[in-house]
Order: structure tokens, then sequence, then C-alpha cells
């Protein structure tokens, strides 16, 4: 991991990765989209509206990803100090925070034909939005001092406080038992869910993750980019 | 940790202001749910436990703010951390000062508000068992907040937002256990919880309390 500390090496293989991520990610979108919304069947008891799940379960996945993966990385510029860690970090807080936000909202659309009503105080809600607080949290606390640095630290500790949510959301539909589904797709004993309909979700899984990829590499760059533009204006002023 | 727990404590009874702001506080916040929601006895017993709760998480967060923020302005935090104390003792120090402060005071108000509000007489032992359990799990998060914002730009908006969302786990388990006890039901689950919720965060806060010090003086 330590080969990649050094921006510059980073980059060059970013650079190499970002067109491959984006490509795949167009790919699977548009394969996943057409095999989800019009080439599979639909649910025997919930009609149509079960293609929201298409949408719904790999942003809820990928909400979860982010926030693993960033918090992984805050332990890793807390410990080892990793240049790059507190970058990711940033980078990803947005997109997670979006996925969150995708994720509660076709929730709720779905929850409204299903349970009949928009939203209930279940323990998978309720930790999935606290998940969406933290997201907000850490922006607004990233930004919020004059030193950067200062400010990158605080989140990496907000980021590590906050990772004791992950696996309440991941088992608050075994611990708690209300009405959100429990999982059909990563369970002990295989996948519950028909193929016809299990293939075009990992399709679409596929398509957030490269996006993912694409975006994030999009944007430490840019982090990067930022970094650099600001040593060499102190550098001109000082 | 004993003395600089005794020195917070001195500081506090002599400047006063703070800790009886934080009562007044939440006893004014609960004296106002009659009159929003009307003075209807059953309506008042049924919101009561979750009223309480609730000002008193308000109350807590209100007093945070200031925990760490007067010994960082003028130094002593520094002083503090340079001594043979470990952070983590600073940061527990810390945190137990300001529950004896604000805490315990609530646990003694609250069984007088709760009769306001039109709680059965029998349930105020367990109002007051799960405010023990519950206020100083709110001081531990709360401060973990205190700490991450300490010389923020507009760190008083910014606590909130922070710590809030955790607290929720608090309310819940706290809410439900006097909810089963209104309703008759054993609050003993809930209230076990919430003891192992409390067990966690001893651990874990001071650890992250003490990070985040650490973090603002560098």
């Amino acid at each position: 991991m330590h080969r990649f500390a050094n921006p510059a090496r980073f980059l060059k293989i970013a650079n190499a990765v970002l067109p491959w991520a984006a490509g795949l990610s167009a790919v699977c979108f548009a394969a996943g989209l057409y095999l989800g919304l019009i080439a599979s069947p639909p649910d025997y008891q919930q009609g149509d509206t079960v293609r929201i799940m298409y949408i719904h379960v790999p942003a809820a996945w990928m909400s979860m990803f982010t926030y693993s993966t960033m918090a992984l990385a805050a332990a890793a510029a807390l410990v080892w100090k990793h240049p790059l860690a507190e970058v990711y970090a940033k980078a990803a807080a947005p997109l997670g925070a979006g996925f969150t936000a995708l994720c509660l909202l076709t929730g709720s659309l779905w929850g409204a034909p299903m349970w009949g009503t928009w939203w209930v105080w279940d323990a998978r809600l309720t930790s999935v939005l606290v998940l969406f607080f933290l997201y907000l949290g850490y922006m607004a606390l990233v930004d919020a001092f004059d030193d950067p640095a200062r400010g990158a630290k605080a989140g990496n500790i907000l980021l590590l406080v906050g990772a004791v949510n992950v696996p309440i959301i991941k088992f608050s539909v075994e611990w708690w038992n209300t009405l959100h589904q429990p999982a059909s797709v990563f369970r002990l004993g295989g996948p519950t869910i028909a193929a016809s309909m299990l293939w075009p979700l990992l399709l679409l899984a596929l398509a957030f993750q490269s996006y993912f990829v694409a975006v994030v590499i999009l944007r430490i760059r840019a982090g990067l980019a930022a970094r650099r533009v600001q040593t060499l204006r102190l550098g001109q002023t000082g | 940790m004993l003395r600089l727990i005794l020195r917070d404590l001195r500081l506090v009874f002599r400047q006063g202001s703070d800790a009886t702001a934080a009562l007044m506080f939440f006893v004014l916040c609960v004296v106002l749910f009659p009159f929003g929601v009307g003075p209807e006895p059953n309506v008042l017993t049924r919101i009561a436990p979750g009223v309480i709760l609730i000002a008193a998480l308000l109350a807590a967060l209100l007093s945070m703010e200031r925990l760490f923020q007067g010994d960082f302005e003028d130094g002593s935090l520094e002083l503090l951390l340079l001594s043979p104390l470990p952070a983590e003792g600073v940061a527990v120090a810390k945190v137990a000062a300001h529950w004896l402060v604000t805490g315990v005071p609530l646990l003694l108000v609250a069984p007088l508000l709760a009769l306001l509000l039109r709680m059965p007489v029998e349930q105020l032992g367990l109002l007051v068992g799960t405010l023990a359990l519950a206020t100083p799990l709110l001081s531990l998060i709360g401060a973990v907040g205190a700490a991450l914002t300490l010389g923020a730009r507009r760190s008083g908006v910014l606590l909130p937002l922070l710590v809030l969302p955790l607290y929720i786990p608090v309310l819940i388990f706290a809410a439900a256990g006097l909810d089963a006890g209104l309703s008759g039901l054993s609050p003993r689950p809930h209230l076990l919880l919430l003891g192992g919720l409390l067990c966690g965060a001893l651990v874990l806060a001071p650890l992250a309390i003490a990070a985040a010090l650490r973090a603002a003086h560098e």
C-alpha cells in the first residue's frame, strides 16, 4: 500500500484505470438498466414496483462500502500518516452521501406502495439515516477549520467513531424484526433471489462500483491539484 | 486525575452560571411542553419520558461547548496534555466533572418534573435509573464532539450536527425502557442494552477524545 503513497505514482496508475472504469460503468449501466427495467420479469407479488430494487439495493451497498473504505482510510491516515488516505476520504464523502440519499429516497418511494407508508422508524431505516448524517457531519467538520490538515484529522477521528454504525446497519434486520426485509443476496446458504432478478442487480452493482471508482479518481486528482496550487501560492507569498 | 476533577468542580462552583444555566434550560424546556400540547393528563403521561429525555439531551449539549473551550483558549489544556497524566486520563476527568455538574443535578430535578407531567409515582425510580445510565453516555459522546470541534469556525452549529445523530441510540433505548415501564412490561432488556452502550462508551470515548485533543494541539 505504501508503494502508492507517492501521489505521482498513484496518478499514473489512476489515469490508466480511469477510462476503463468509466467505460465499464457506462456499459454496465446500459445493460443493467435494460435488463432490470425492461427485460426482467415483474415480481409475482409486488408487480413492477420491484424494479426499484435494482437502484435501491446497489445504492445501499455502495453507501456502506464507501463509509467502510473511508473509515479504513481514516485509520491508515491516523496510524501511518498515509498522505493519500485523507485525500481519498475527502473525495469519497460527497459520493457516499449521494448514494445514501439515493438509497433513502428510492427506499421511501418503494415503501409507499408496498408498506403503505413513506417512512417507518425501523432499525434499518434509522441507522441508514444516521449514516447519512455522519456523512454530512464529516463534510461540515472537515471544512470548518482554517488549517486543512487539522480539519482532515478531526474528520478522521469522527469517521472512526462513526464506524460503530456500519455493523449496526448490516445486522439491524436480523437483530430487530421489523418491516424491512432481511438480506436475500449476501447470506449463508446462497442467495434466495431468482436468477432473472439477480443478474441485473449484480450488473447494476458493478455499474455503481465502477462509477464510484471513476469519479473518486477524478476527485482525488482535483484534490491533489488543489493542494499543489495551495503550496505554490504559499511559496510565492512567503 | 481526582485533582483535575476537583479543580473543574471548583471552577464551576465559583462561576456558577454555566451549570445552573443548563439546569434552568432543562426545567424550562420541560415546563414548556404542557403549554405546547395542552394540559391533558393522558397525553402528558404518554409523552413525559420522551420530553424529559430530549430536554436532558439538549441540556447536556448546551453545556458541552464550554467543556474544553475555556481550557483551550487560556492554554491550560496544553499544560494538561504535557503533564504526566495521559491524555485519556484528562479526557475521563473532564467528562466526569461535566457529568457531576450537569448530569447529577438533572437526576435530582427529573422526578419533580416527571410529577408535573403526570408520570405515575411508581415509575419515578425507573426514570432516575434510566437517566443515571443515559446522562454519563450523553457526556461521553458529547465530549468527543466537543473535542473534535475545538478551534473550528462555527463550532456552536457544528457540535449539534456531529453529536445529535450519535445520541439517537441512547434516546431509543432509554425511551424504550421508560415506555416499557409505563405500559407494565419489564424495562430490563432496554436498560441492559443502555448499560452495555455505557460500558462500551466508557472504554472507547476517552480514546477518541484524547486523539481529538492531541489533534487540536498540533
